[in-house]
């Protein structure tokens, strides 16, 4: 499979990474590269094989449902670009 | 002891010699401090904190007048900047976390400094340890303190991700370094510089506060200058917590204690698989005399085939990109770092422009890549394959385990190289990580040992592979090569 122009720019918007066109230009040819390299996967016959979910076998585990941590609203706040009267501030949403 | 003599040390003389009182934890310190503010041509240090070493080390002094020192007293340590560090600046080598302070320790550096260890400082790397020659850096390439004999002193790679931590111990700025590895970004880097480094099972050490790349492959562990240092850090750095949900639950073995190069009754497995075309012979006759090596230490050679070893590379650059692209979606301007917001824009706007001026090429590249491999339509085609070849591959291992007990392969499939050498080229960049994410794939532990130098007089790595928490296997076999290797070779400092 190859992506093209159109699909590269459908991609940067799914990433949320904005992209020129003459940027998403030179991005098609070396995702390609890429997608056509990992397509030898296809060679390998993969059917009935379940894929791998864990690489060491480990059981889920269940803890108390309780508080243990939280009270630092502040010092999360303190790495925040923006912030006002204790929330987290960004651009007007609704017009 | 003069300064030079203290930060020539390894991570045990500092620790063993500091308990007998040949020197003060404040004179180790001030050593390494010195070494590390006279080293900054090589760019390893994003951030250096001698107060946190200096601290440490008056508070080890205090502990052994009052005779209980914790075990790495005195030993001031390089910590990746992977690893957030309480009141430290933490960016992952990235420009979208500039002026990030994390308000909360990793849980792998807490577990350090409650053993005594002090910090030197955060240590470079590749951005959100995407690369494997430190160049994806925001801030700067790692130069190598190594050159090539030929006198032509190109700059060359510490390798990466874990570039600035290789560089570190390497030229002697710390004893013993934290790396992460995630597809060999702590072995490949080790190998480059002539040092040792462990990438432990994975669940050994808490991701709890490692900047997250790929969560099923990311794993800490440590670098230093040789075996017996890796299983000291390890101790220190391993053991369960809550706060990983994929943290294992099991005791951290005494490594160190336990520790025999005798390897009489051990199988160590040829793969077949790994010898490469177009290997390097230089390479080619290391792996031979490692083989030689581990015979000599008692163990018998078996070849063994892990079949699906071609298929390592392409199923990692599916399963690590598709994890980051979900793992980075949390850089969004919002709560940390970068933010960047266009006159007339929105919220969307912010996210998308923030993203494009605080995230590099490369992780944009992987970003996209893993976008789309998840995206409605591809999803199986490239990631539920990519898991089916995964779970053969890990199934290549479990077959090997049934005849050998650890396998022998090089480290990487070349000395370091010069810088720029293979920037322009992604996927010969990604070549660089052949022998070491198939066990990453399968969680496994290895160990890379450095084992004697090319014709140019740099650096080869031998690699052994272990089963699931048989680090002391990988530890063993490693000090049996170190044992053999006689390796003694430091670069000479031009910084």
């Amino acid at each position: 499979m190859s992506v093209d122009l159109a699909q590269v720019k459908k991609i940067a918007t799914l990433a949320r990474i904005a992209v020129s066109d003459r940027q998403a230009e030179a991005l098609v040819p070396e995702l390609n590269n890429i997608l056509h390299w990992v397509e030898q996967l296809n060679e390998v016959d993969t059917e009935g094989v379940a894929p791998l979910e864990a690489v060491v076998p480990n059981r889920t585990r269940l803890r108390e449902d309780a508080v243990t941590d939280g009270g630092i609203r502040d010092a999360v706040l303190a790495n925040a670009p923006a912030a006002e009267h204790g929330f987290f501030a960004v651009p007007k949403v609704i017009e | 002891m003069a300064g030079a003599e203290l930060t020539d040390l390894t991570v045990a003389g500092i620790r063993d010699g500091f308990r007998r009182g040949d020197f003060s934890a404040r004179e180790v310190a001030e050593a390494f401090v010195a070494a590390v503010d006279g080293a900054d041509a090589l760019n390893a240090f994003l951030v250096k904190t001698p107060d946190h070493a200096l601290a440490a080390a008056d508070a080890a002094d205090r502990a052994r007048s009052e005779g209980a020192p914790p075990p790495l007293s005195g030993v001031p340590i390089g910590i990746k900047d992977l690893f957030a560090t309480q009141g430290v600046p933490t960016t992952a080598g990235s420009r979208i976390l500039e002026g990030f302070v994390p308000p909360y320790e990793s849980s792998v550096t807490a577990r350090l400094f409650a053993a005594g260890a002090g910090m030197l400082g955060k240590l470079n790397m590749d951005q959100f340890a995407m690369g494997s020659s430190n160049e994806t850096s925001a801030y700067g390439d790692v130069l190598s303190p190594w050159r090539r004999g030929d006198g032509g002193n190109a700059p060359l790679t510490p390798g990466g991700s874990s570039g600035g931590s290789a560089a570190a111990v390497a030229a002697r700025l710390a004893p013993g370094v934290t790396g992460t590895d995630t597809g060999g970004s702590i072995r490949q880097p080790a190998a480059f510089v002539g040092i040792t480094g462990l990438k432990p099972t994975y669940g050994r050490c808490s991701r709890w506060g490692i900047v997250a790349f790929a969560s099923s492959l990311d794993q800490a562990g440590p670098m230093a200058q040789d075996v017996r240092d890796c299983a000291i850090l390890l101790e220190a750095m391993s053991g369960f917590d809550p706060k990983d949900s994929t943290s294992l639950d099991a005791p951290v073995p005494a490594w160190e204690a336990s520790m025999s190069g005798d390897l009489r009754s051990k199988r160590v497995g040829i793969p077949a698989e790994y010898r490469m075309d177009g290997m390097p012979a230089e390479i080619e006759r290391l792996w031979e005399q490692g083989k030689a090596w581990l015979r000599d230490a008692g163990a018998e050679i078996v070849d063994v085939s892990l079949p699906h070893t071609k298929y390592a590379l392409p199923t990692y650059y599916i399963i690590a990109p598709a994890e980051a692209s979900s793992n980075l979606a949390r850089y969004d301007g919002v709560r940390y770092g970068l933010r960047v917001t266009p006159g007339q824009g929105g919220l969307a706007d912010m996210y998308a422009e923030t993203r494009a001026a605080g995230f590099g090429d490369e992780v944009k590249r992987r970003i996209m890549i893993g976008t789309y491999v998840l995206s409605a339509g591809f999803y199986d085609a490239y990631f539920r394959k990519a898991q089916q070849v995964r779970a053969l591959i890990a199934r290549d291992f479990e077959q090997a385990w049934e005849k050998c007990d650890v396998l022998l392969t090089p480290t990487a499939p070349s000395a370091a190289f010069a810088l720029g050498e293979k920037s322009a080229d992604p996927i010969a960049m990604y070549l660089n990580d052949v022998f070491t994410v198939p066990s990453s794939l399968a969680g496994l532990p290895a160990i890379s040992v450095p084992a004697g130098l090319d014709g140019q007089g740099l650096p080869l790595g031998l690699q052994v592979i272990g089963r699931a928490l048989d680090e002391q296997g990988v530890i063993d076999a490693g000090l049996a090569i170190e044992e053999r290797a006689g390796f003694a070779a430091k670069p000479e400092k031009w910084w």
